[in-house]
């Protein structure tokens, strides 16, 4: 019984991770029709920042998760201007281009700051394990938990009330119609890249002191996160949720059971079964 | 016309003469880089073949990995020649493209590239964590260079250069009249057209799958050539960054025509092995050479006669970037 609680907390915290970082992603394709894989490393450089700040220079751990969220929301936004906008309407160059810039990254933050040792990214509220009834859970994952769910309700609550929010999900419906309403595409795309960076970044935030890391922390979390966007239906936010729960609660249990290639090959086979029967994804619409 | 095809004769030829002296001349090394060209050549242009129906396929290079470690097994564990064991692997890729084709073929854009990686990760992940038969991490070792033929042993370079010289030139011919074919020019329809071309009764879903297979079955060979020359074969060869230089050698070279991505390749292979000093750099280097080929030369290499020409004021013409589709008009413009 405590085994099934135990598991079942982990899945709950490994969905809103998954969640946090698929959010950001989909929100990216609806609005701009570009499949960011340097999602990945806007996530490893949140993580960076708070290794380079909190880590090694001692600042504030919180301040640095808020700085992270900045800074990649920024460069999000400078990516968005220099290398995406130019290719807009073309989804397969935005793509390479947006491969491209994974190796940019990737070896610029390995030759900064060396490739082969992982950098630790001590838990802020170092030995604090709170345990309820057989059940044990360390602060931080109590923390990235909490942060995940405020900033994806946060994200909904903007994109469902603000003026904005509504102008940017009407864009990810349908650009021309968009455009006819006199919203703003170019301002749009910049919003929806500004978020959904700053929702990367975050997500490496809050997760560098649990996970390790390294310049290709972020390949695995994108794939993850690409295919939660690909099942949930391409650009859907609310399928996005459902399908970071899903396959959290797959994760957890394949990996408790068996291990993680393991499970990295289910879910591989799971999508393309998927796909192979229902292509627009559990909440997307046949074209 | 005829002109035309003189001068396409005069350099093939041309071509083939360097190629034939290249061992002679030069180091066992440069030999060896050109052997990995010729490979690559395989690669590239069997890509190219997907490209053709307008997706572009990111388990390409696991598919290469199918057919090397196939034949690893093959010649290996079982013992059999490598001369059997070349048509047997790449038509071991050849089946698992065909599996991989029935979801991909149903999906297109963004789908189909994350499905494609999916897929290629999948295998790379089976390698890595079947120890038996697929040795893990580290691999399969001691696969057996090609048996002798007429006392010449294909362990030595030399050989071995030819022997994939002339499997390339084999393989690009098949390549070269495929999509010239009426097949070919079907693959040009689906990716152009896709709706007139299922209204004409073309069922676009088999012919997706077809190309999958063709292409598989060529990337099967490149894979082949390849662990026959390594003499081992690993996961890691066939992970993300190998798939990043071949997307570099298509963009950069362009994919409207055959000759654009041999082009791409060849020339970042000079350049790569003159950036040997900067190896950590290399990655970094692609990159920003693929942004900056989409962001200002969008239609690559095979693009510089026809700007040369319109530096020149002689026609104004436009060539399609990746994934672009020009219309009919624009298209018979820029085949002058």
């Amino acid at each position: 019984m405590e085994f099934v609680a135990q598991t079942i907390l982990n899945a709950v915290i490994l969905s809103s991770f998954y969640a946090l970082v698929a959010v950001g992603l989909t929100l990216v394709f609806g609005v701009m029709k570009i499949v960011n894989f340097a999602h990945g490393e806007f996530y490893m450089l949140g993580a960076y920042t708070v290794w380079v700040l909190f880590a090694v220079n001692g600042w504030p751990y919180f301040a640095t998760v808020v700085l992270a969220i900045v800074l990649v929301g920024l460069l999000g936004v400078a990516c968005e201007r220099l290398v995406f906008r130019p290719l807009r309407g073309n989804l397969l160059s935005g793509f390479i281009a947006s491969v491209g810039l994974v190796f940019v990254l990737q070896v610029a933050v390995g030759r900064i700051w060396g490739v082969g040792k992982m950098k630790p990214v001590p838990a802020p509220y170092r030995g604090d394990v709170v345990s309820v009834g057989g059940v044990s859970v360390d602060v931080q994952r109590i923390i990235a938990f909490v942060g995940a769910v405020v900033l994806v309700a946060l994200l909904l609550l903007f994109l469902n009330r603000s003026r904005t929010g509504r102008a940017l999900r009407a864009s990810s419906q349908d650009v021309e119609a968009a455009e006819l309403q006199g919203i703003s595409v170019n301002r749009a795309a910049v919003v929806a890249m500004l978020l959904g960076s700053a929702m990367a970044g975050a997500a490496g935030a809050l997760m560098a002191p649990i996970m390790s890391v390294y310049p290709y922390m972020g390949g695995l979390v994108v794939w993850m996160a690409f295919v939660i966007v690909i099942v949930g239906g391409q650009g859907n936010i609310k399928g996005a949720i459902y399908a970071a729960l899903m396959f959290g609660f797959l994760n957890t249990i394949i990996t408790t059971v068996w291990d993680s290639t393991i499970a990295a090959l289910v879910i591989a086979v799971f999508m393309l079964v998927f796909l192979a029967v229902r292509p627009q994804g559990l909440l997307g619409h046949a074209e | 016309m005829r002109n035309s095809r003189t001068i396409v004769l005069i350099v093939l030829v041309a071509l083939a003469i360097v190629a034939v002296l290249v061992p002679y001349v030069s180091s066992y090394y440069y030999t060896d880089v050109i052997t990995m060209l010729f490979i690559n050549i395989i690669l590239v242009s069997s890509f190219r073949l997907i490209t053709l129906t307008g997706n572009w396929n990111l388990a390409q290079v696991p598919l290469m990995g199918a057919g090397a470690y196939s034949s690893a097994l093959i010649t290996g564990s079982l013992g059999w020649p490598f001369w059997l064991s070349l048509p047997l692997s790449a038509i071991a890729a050849a089946v698992i493209g065909l599996a991989m084709s029935y979801p991909l073929a149903r999906t297109k854009g963004f789908a189909f590239f994350i499905a494609s990686y999916a897929a290629g990760e999948a295998m790379v992940l089976c390698w890595t964590r079947f120890k038996v038969p697929f040795g893990g991490w580290t691999g399969l070792v001691n696969v057996p260079p090609p048996g002798d033929i007429g006392g010449i042993s294909f362990a030595d370079p030399t050989p071995y250069y030819f022997l994939t010289g002339i499997i390339m030139a084999a393989c690009l011919w098949v390549m070269y009249r495929l999509a010239r074919s009426r097949i070919g020019a079907t693959f040009h329809a689906i990716h152009s057209q896709e709706s007139l071309a299922r209204s004409i009764g073309i069922n676009i879903t088999r012919y997706k799958m077809l190309v999958f297979v063709v292409s598989s079955f060529f990337a099967g060979v490149a894979g082949v050539l390849l662990v026959h020359r390594m003499w081992a074969v690993e996961p890691n060869q066939f992970g993300w960054v190998p798939t990043l230089y071949l997307l570099v050698w298509a963009v950069f070279g362009g994919t409207r025509t055959f000759v654009g991505p041999i082009l791409g390749v060849t020339v970042l292979t000079v350049i790569g092995e003159l950036l040997v000093p900067l190896a950590e750099w290399v990655p970094m280097i692609y990159g920003f050479i693929l942004i900056l080929t989409l962001l200002f030369f969008p239609e690559g290499l095979e693009g510089i006669p026809h700007r040369v020409q319109s530096w020149f004021g002689k026609t104004r013409t436009r060539t399609a970037a990746p994934g672009e589709v020009l219309s009919e008009g624009q298209l018979t413009e820029g085949q002058h």
